[in-house]
C-alpha cells in the first residue's frame, strides 16, 4: 500500500490516573476517509487531540509515536502542526465577528495576505464546504445568524481556509438534523481527493456511509481496523459485531 | 392555625416586593440627583464653568478644578488600566488556578476595601514625601490608579474568565498561538466586562476626595503641568462646604461634579455599545 498520512506506535495517554489511551497502533493513509466509532469514552476524541497536541491543555500525558508523513509531531512546531491537521469540533462554535471575519482569522495569523487573496481564500473555502451559494450576499453579516447546520459548514470553511492535509472531525454532525447531515457528508466525499479525513462518529450509520476504513474503539482500546466493508458486514471480533448491532453503546 | 397562600399569590407577593426594592431604588437615586441639582443648578453658569477661582472659591468658577480633576483621572486610568488587566491575564491564562491566583485574587479583594482615606495617606508618604513628587497631579493620579486596581483586577479577570474556553481551543486547533489568541480573540470578547471596569474606576477616581487631598494637595490655580498642585472638585467641595466658604458655589460645584459622571458613565456605555455592535 501508499505510504501512510499519519502513523501510530504504541501511543498511550493518561489523564492523571485514567488511562484513556492503551498502546493503540494505527496507519492512516492518503485521501481516505478513516472512520473511528465506539462508544462515549472510548478514547475517540483524545486520539484526534493528541494527534493535533491540543491533549497537552487538558494535562494529558503520552507516550508513544505519532509521525505526520513520517516526522513525530512533537518535533513538528505545534502551530505549523495544527495548521497541517485541522480539527473540527462537535458542537460548531463560531468566532464573534462576520462570516468573512471567521474565514480570515486563521490564514491572516500566519501570513500576510493582500485583501484580494483573503476574498479568494473565502470564496475557495465557502465554495469547498458548500457553503458558497447560501452566504455570498451576507459574507459581512455576524456568523451567529447562520443555522446550525451551516454554522458547521463555516467551522469546515475556517478550517479548510488553511489549506490543511488532514481534517479531523469530532462527532460534526451530533448536533445537526438530517438534512444539514447529508450536506456535511456530502461536502466531505467531494473533498476526499484533496484532504485526508479522520471522522470520530457515533453514529455507526454515517461511518458506513461515507467511510473507506472504520476503526473500532471500546475503553481506550483498538479492537479492530478494517475496510468499512469488511467492518461492517464480517467484523472478526465479537465486540465490534455487538456495537454495530446496536448490543450495547 | 397555618395561614395557607396558593401559588398565585405567592408569585404576586414576589412580584411587588421585587418591585418595591427596585423603585426604593431608583428613588433614592432621583432623590440624591435632583436634592444636588436643585440646590446647585443655579449657580451654574457659563461663567462659573469657564472662569479661575477667585478669593478661595467664594467667588469665580471652577475651571481649574475642572482640568484638575480630568487630569487625575486620566493619569489614574492610563496608569490602572494596562497594569490591571494585564495582570488579570497573567492570572486567567497562565496560572493554573493554582495558590498565585487565589492570593492576589484575595489581596485585590482586601485593597478593595480599604478605606480611601489610608490610600491617601500612603500616597502622601510614597508619592509625596519618599518619591518627591510633591503635592501633584502625578502624585493624586498614582495613588488613584492603587486605589482603582483592585476594581479593574477583579472585573477584567470575571470578564476573561467568562469567555468561552471553546473560542481559545478552536484559536489554537487554527495553529494560532496562545498570545495572538489572547490579543484577537480573548481580550476583544472580554471587552465589555473590561470596560465596564474601568467605567466603575472612572467613576470612582472622579469622585474621590480622601485620597487625592493628601496627595494632589489643594491649590487653585491653574495647573501648568502634571507636577502642578491642583484641588479637584471633590476636594474643592468638601473645603467649601467645611469652611463655610460659600454654600451656593459648594453645590454648584456637587451639581458639576454629579453631571458629569452621569455623562461619563453615558458616553462610555454609548461607545461600548457602539463597539460591541460592531464587534459582534
Amino acid at each position: 500500500m501508499t505510504e501512510s498520512k499519519i502513523t501510530i506506535t504504541n501511543f498511550n495517554l493518561f489523564y492523571g490516573n485514567i488511562h484513556a489511551l492503551k498502546d493503540i497502533n494505527l496507519k492512516i493513509y492518503p485521501n481516505e476517509i478513516f472512520a473511528i466509532i465506539g462508544p462515549a469514552n472510548s478514547g475517540k476524541s483524545s486520539l484526534l487531540r493528541a494527534i493535533n497536541r491540543l491533549a497537552e491543555l487538558d494535562g494529558a500525558v503520552f507516550n508513544g509515536v505519532i509521525l505526520i508523513d513520517g516526522v513525530n509531531n512533537k518535533n513538528i512546531p505545534v502551530n505549523e502542526l495544527r495548521k497541517r491537521v485541522g480539527l473540527i469540533f462537535a458542537t460548531p462554535i463560531v468566532l464573534p465577528g462576520s462570516i468573512y471575519k471567521n474565514i480570515v482569522y486563521g490564514p491572516k495569523m500566519h501570513n500576510k495576505y493582500t485583501r484580494k487573496e483573503l476574498d479568494e481564500i473565502v470564496y475557495f473555502s465557502l465554495n469547498s464546504a458548500g457553503l458558497w451559494d447560501e452566504v455570498k450576499d451576507r459574507l459581512w453579516d455576524s456568523a451567529t445568524c447562520l443555522s446550525g447546520g451551516q454554522q458547521q459548514r463555516l467551522c469546515i470553511a475556517r478550517t479548510i481556509a488553511l489549506k490543511p492535509e488532514v481534517i479531523m472531525m469530532d462527532e460534526p454532525c451530533s448536533g445537526l438534523d438530517p438534512i444539514s447531515t447529508a450536506k456535511i457528508e456530502k461536502t466531505m466525499l467531494s473533498l476526499k481527493e484533496r484532504f485526508t479525513f479522520i471522522l470520530v462518529t457515533n453514529n455507526t450509520k454515517q461511518a458506513a456511509r461515507i467511510s473507506t476504513r472504520t476503526a473500532f474503539f471500546l475503553n481506550g482500546e483498538l479492537i479492530e481496523v478494517g475496510t468499512t466493508e469488511q467492518l461492517f458486514t464480517a467484523p472478526k471480533d465479537k465486540r465490534t459485531n455487538d456495537y454495530i448491532i446496536g448490543r450495547f453503546g | 392555625m397555618t395561614i395557607r397562600i396558593g401559588p398565585r399569590t405567592s408569585q404576586i407577593i414576589a412580584y411587588i416586593c421585587l418591585l418595591l426594592c427596585t423603585t426604593l431604588v431608583v428613588m433614592i437615586l432621583i432623590f440624591i440627583i435632583a436634592f444636588v441639582l436643585k440646590n446647585g443648578l443655579s449657580a451654574v453658569t457659563w461663567e462659573f464653568l469657564t472662569q479661575p477661582t477667585k478669593e478661595m472659591g467664594r467667588e469665580g468658577g471652577i475651571l481649574p478644578s475642572i482640568i484638575g480633576t480630568l487630569l487625575v483621572t486620566v493619569v489614574a486610568i492610563i496608569i490602572a488600566t494596562p497594569l490591571g488587566v494585564g495582570s488579570a491575564l497573567y492570572l486567567t491564562e497562565y496560572t493554573k488556578g493554582g495558590w498565585v491566583r487565589r492570593v492576589v485574587s484575595f489581596g485585590a479583594d482586601c485593597l478593595a476595601g480599604i478605606p480611601s482615606i489610608i490610600f491617601g495617606l500612603f500616597g502622601f508618604i510614597f508619592f509625596v514625601i519618599t518619591l518627591k513628587l510633591g503635592w501633584s497631579i502625578i502624585s493624586g493620579g498614582l495613588t488613584l490608579a492603587v486605589m482603582i486596581l483592585p476594581t479593574i483586577i477583579r472585573t477584567s479577570e470575571e470578564a476573561i474568565k467568562a469567555v468561552p474556553r471553546a473560542y481559545r481551543e478552536i484559536s489554537y486547533s487554527l495553529g494560532v498561538g496562545k498570545i495572538d489568541t489572547i490579543i484577537k480573540i480573548v481580550l476583544p470578547t472580554a471587552f465589555p466586562g473590561i470596560a465596564t471596569g474601568i467605567i466603575l474606576g472612572i467613576g470612582r477616581a472622579f469622585s474621590e476626595t480622601a485620597a487625592v487631598i493628601f496627595t494632589a494637595g489643594s491649590s487653585l490655580n491653574m495647573p501648568t503641568s502634571i507636577f502642578s498642585s491642583t484641588r479637584t472638585l471633590a476636594v474643592h467641595f468638601y473645603i467649601l462646604a467645611r469652611e463655610g466658604i460659600s454654600m451656593p458655589k459648594a453645590y454648584g460645584t456637587a451639581a458639576v461634579l454629579v453631571i458629569s459622571i452621569l455623562l461619563i458613565n453615558f458616553i462610555a456605555y454609548r461607545l461600548m455599545h457602539r463597539f460591541i455592535a460592531r464587534y459582534y
